[in-house]
């Protein structure tokens, strides 16, 4: 009877069209599959889980060992980068500015706090000589006072013996700006009436034969006047000098460097060609060593306002002299502003 | 021995002048870590030691500074000797003596180095009062850091030897 049953049933196909039997067959074991398939997943859940774990502690051990390499790596590329980085805004700052420069790291600060200088890392075995030009993509940082085989020292624009042919690039007022030992510069003999406003920016005028013209000094940052006359007007630095890495060297001769040298003078023809009107410009030599003497010796600074007053007149009475100096105001980066 | 020690102390004192004080302190606030020294010294040894050593630590200063050489020199010498004095006449174990001698001896360094400066004809420069008031400040905590410091080590080692003997026997 039951043999009658499933031959009959064996026969009937289901709506899908599969045999009933088989159907229920596979929907029947199907079951026990999924019955069996869940036993042997907990089992390989448990051995994979529990019992081949084993090893998983010393095998996390290694990886968060690794992990900590890999993150001490990504530091070491992070400061690579930050340091290429800053290497990049260097190398466009020197191409920007087509002068002739050397890249410098800095070592070392100031051995007291009184005076402002760095240490850095090339001497006079790259070039390096006394009263060369320091800057660095901000602006200007100082100038080279004692240069050795390996090493040179720097004077900071904020040091309290240091000083620079400054110019308002707003109003074009000259006057030199001084360091005082605090991180703020001085702007000094500025003329009754020049024009100058917080925020102008101050530049490097380039008569102090050190310091190429147009590069960026800061900002002016306090104005005070009693009368006619202005008292005290204060620049903020445009370079952060405490957080100096790395700076730019400039080894193009300066005005000075030139007429001593008359065979540079030679080598870039170009740019005294293309810019008279900057030649013309240029103070004749007694000028440009005045504020020298100033940032060197602080005690002729009575006699500093003299020239800077009387600036003006060699350049409109005598013109030949000055154009036969040689013009590298032209390859600042500002140099054909005016 | 104790000569070779403060020399040291000196040239360590300088190394890390020049290359760990521009990171630690930026601004107005400066620290002068050569003349903690003197001072440390002069308070531990006595005026003439003081003396000696703001000698040489100014000179030595000054040779690799921009100024004249010679008004860090004497204006340490002069601080030195003073703080010795002190050191020698006052009871300075206490850290709040110890913290007004290295400010006072921080603004009187500076006002002897501002006063030679005007005197020997120096370009003049506004008295920087926050910048001097930042360096004393930075000074005296400094210096009684070192002194703390100093005190403790020697304790700090005697009581390892001391525990490390209690545990053999």
């Amino acid at each position: 009877m039951l043999g009658h049953v499933i031959l009959i049933s064996a026969q009937v196909n289901s709506r899908s069209g599969v045999s009933l039997l088989e159907s229920v067959t596979f929907g029947a074991f199907s079951e026990v599959q999924r019955t069996s398939s869940s036993g042997f997943s907990s089992v390989r859940n448990v051995w994979n889980r529990y019992v081949r774990l084993r090893h998983v502690e010393a095998e996390n051990a290694s990886i968060k060992r690794e992990l900590d390499d890999v993150k001490v790596q990504l530091q070491e590329r992070r400061a690579l980068a930050d340091r290429a980085r800053g290497l990049q805004t260097l190398l466009d700052l020197r191409d920007r500015s087509n002068l002739r420069t050397t890249a410098a790291e800095i070592i070392a600060s100031s051995a007291s706090p009184d005076f402002r200088t760095l240490t850095i890392d090339k001497g006079t075995l790259y070039g390096l000589q006394s009263d060369m030009a320091v800057i660095a993509p901000g602006g200007v940082v100082g100038r080279i006072v004692i240069p050795t085989l390996r090493a040179s020292k720097v004077q900071l624009l904020i040091d309290r013996n240091a000083a620079i042919g400054a110019l308002i690039e707003r109003s074009r007022a000259q006057g030199v700006a001084m360091g005082s030992g605090d991180p703020r510069l001085r702007l000094e003999y500025v003329s009754e009436t020049a024009d100058v406003v917080v925020g102008d920016l101050v530049v490097t005028s380039g008569i102090d034969g050190i310091f190429p013209k147009g590069f960026t000094i800061g900002s002016v940052d306090a104005v005070e006047k009693s009368g006619p006359s202005y008292k005290r007007i204060t620049i903020k630095p445009a370079v952060d000098f405490s957080s100096l890495e790395e700076v730019l060297v400039v080894l193009t001769p300066t005005p000075i460097h030139q007429a001593e040298e008359p065979k540079h003078q030679g080598e870039e023809p170009k740019h005294q060609a293309e810019e008279p009107k900057h030649q013309a410009e240029t103070p004749p030599k007694r000028q440009v060593e005045t504020p020298r003497r100033q940032a060197e010796a602080p005690k002729p600074q009575a006699e500093a306002p003299k020239p800077q007053a009387e600036a003006p007149k060699p350049q409109a009475e005598a013109p030949k002299p000055q154009a036969e100096e040689p013009k590298p105001q032209a390859e600042g980066p500002e140099g054909g502003r005016e | 021995m104790k000569a070779a020690g403060i020399l040291l102390a000196i040239v360590l004192a300088l190394a890390l002048q020049t290359t760990i004080a521009r990171y630690v302190a930026r601004g107005t606030i400066a620290v002068d870590l050569v003349l903690v020294v003197v001072v440390y010294v002069a308070l531990m040894s006595g005026s003439v030691a003081g003396l000696l050593t703001g000698t040489v630590a100014g000179l030595i200063q000054d040779s690799l500074s921009t100024g004249l050489i010679g008004i860090g020199g004497l204006a340490k010498s002069i601080v030195g000797y003073v703080a010795g004095i002190v050191g020698t006449q006052f009871i300075v174990t206490q850290p709040l003596p110890r913290f007004l001698v290295f400010f006072v001896a921080t603004i009187a360094h500076q006002a002897i180095t501002i006063g030679l400066s005007v005197v020997l004809g120096e370009r003049p420069f506004g008295i920087p009062y926050a910048a001097i008031a930042g360096e004393a400040l930075a000074n005296a905590v400094v210096g009684v850091a070192a002194f703390q410091l100093m005190e403790l080590l020697p304790g700090a080692v005697e009581r390892r030897r001391m525990g490390k003997s209690r545990l053999r026997r």
